[in-house]
């Protein structure tokens, strides 16, 4: 099924802020197996120059992706969401995210494309503080694998 | 606390200390717990290969996070990544034993991009299993 093209340049509001705690990152931090003391102390994040524990380069995913999540699961746009995998990931940094931000993100669909029957959905996630301050942009290709390619 | 790595010290084609990093069932269990993604293929063996897979693979974001382990360890301060992506190649396969899979991360600097900024381009490459998992992963940190 072809996607719809008029989804190109849509946007999407702000989603309700998500707020980044020091257990949820230490929590990440640890699932990583990452020890790094930036990110569970936060005399050693200061020392580093930042206000607080901050969050491991990925972290930030997890708000990101279930945003873009509700971008792409638009029955209009037609992407069969049973054959999406996770094609690209990049992020663009303003800043790290650390605790206490209160984190909303604005999707934007940058691009639709289909190319050897494949699907492709670009979706760039800018990611905001409190203040309206960027912090991070994640740029994400999700693909629909077309139907019995193994 | 890793010492900091500063720009002067660095060339083109200074490699970053290629590190592994070992990843069983309980790394992927624990990861989807505090990732939030609870997608089966990274759990569950039998929904795995009812959709063509050879067995449960890693979370490609897992990988992602371990990968940058490598340049942020060497900086020395994770916070200096200014930009970091990868392109997702070929999945990371879990056996369901006690050693599961390595993920085996190595780097070296691309590019000098800036000398005010002090930003260099970090080329990396991951592997597991003899196969390249990951491609065109590049970070942009900033260094001392």
């Amino acid at each position: 099924m072809a996607l719809d093209q008029s989804f190109v340049g849509r946007s999407y509001p702000p989603t309700r802020p998500y707020e980044v705690g020091r257990e949820k990152i230490r929590e990440f931090a640890e699932a990583i197996g990452d020890a790094h003391p930036a990110y569970t102390d936060p005399e050693a994040a200061k020392q580093l120059g930042h206000p607080d524990v901050i969050a491991p380069p990925t972290f930030v995913f997890a708000i990101t992706y279930r945003a873009a999540f509700e971008v792409v699961s638009d029955p209009e746009l037609g992407l069969d969401y049973s054959r999406v995998v996770h094609g690209d990931q990049r992020f663009v940094y303003s800043r790290p995210v650390r605790a206490g931000d209160r984190l909303s993100v604005t999707s934007h669909i940058d691009a639709v494309k289909s190319l050897a029957g494949n699907d492709i959905v670009d979706v760039r996630g800018e990611v905001r503080d409190e203040s309206g301050e960027h912090v991070v942009t994640a740029y994400t290709k999700l693909v629909a694998r077309a139907a019995g390619e193994e | 606390m890793a010492a900091r790595i500063s720009y002067a010290q660095v060339a083109p084609g200074t490699e970053l200390p290629a590190r592994g990093f070992p990843v069983t069932r309980a790394t992927l269990v624990r990861y989807a717990g505090a990732s939030g993604d609870f997608n089966p293929i990274h759990w569950n063996e039998r929904f795995a290969r009812e959709v063509g897979l050879p067995d449960v693979i890693a979370h490609g974001m897992f990988t992602m996070a371990e990968a940058v382990r490598v340049v942020t360890d060497w900086a020395g301060d994770p916070g200096a990544v200014l930009e970091y992506g990868v392109r997702f190649t070929k999945p990371v396969v879990v056996p369901d034993d006690e050693t599961g899979a390595l993920i085996e991360v190595s780097g070296k600097v691309a590019a000098k991009l800036d000398d005010e900024a002090r930003t260099v381009r970090v080329d990396l490459t991951a592997a597991s299993a003899g196969q390249k998992v990951l491609g065109m992963a590049r970070a942009v940190v900033r260094l001392a």
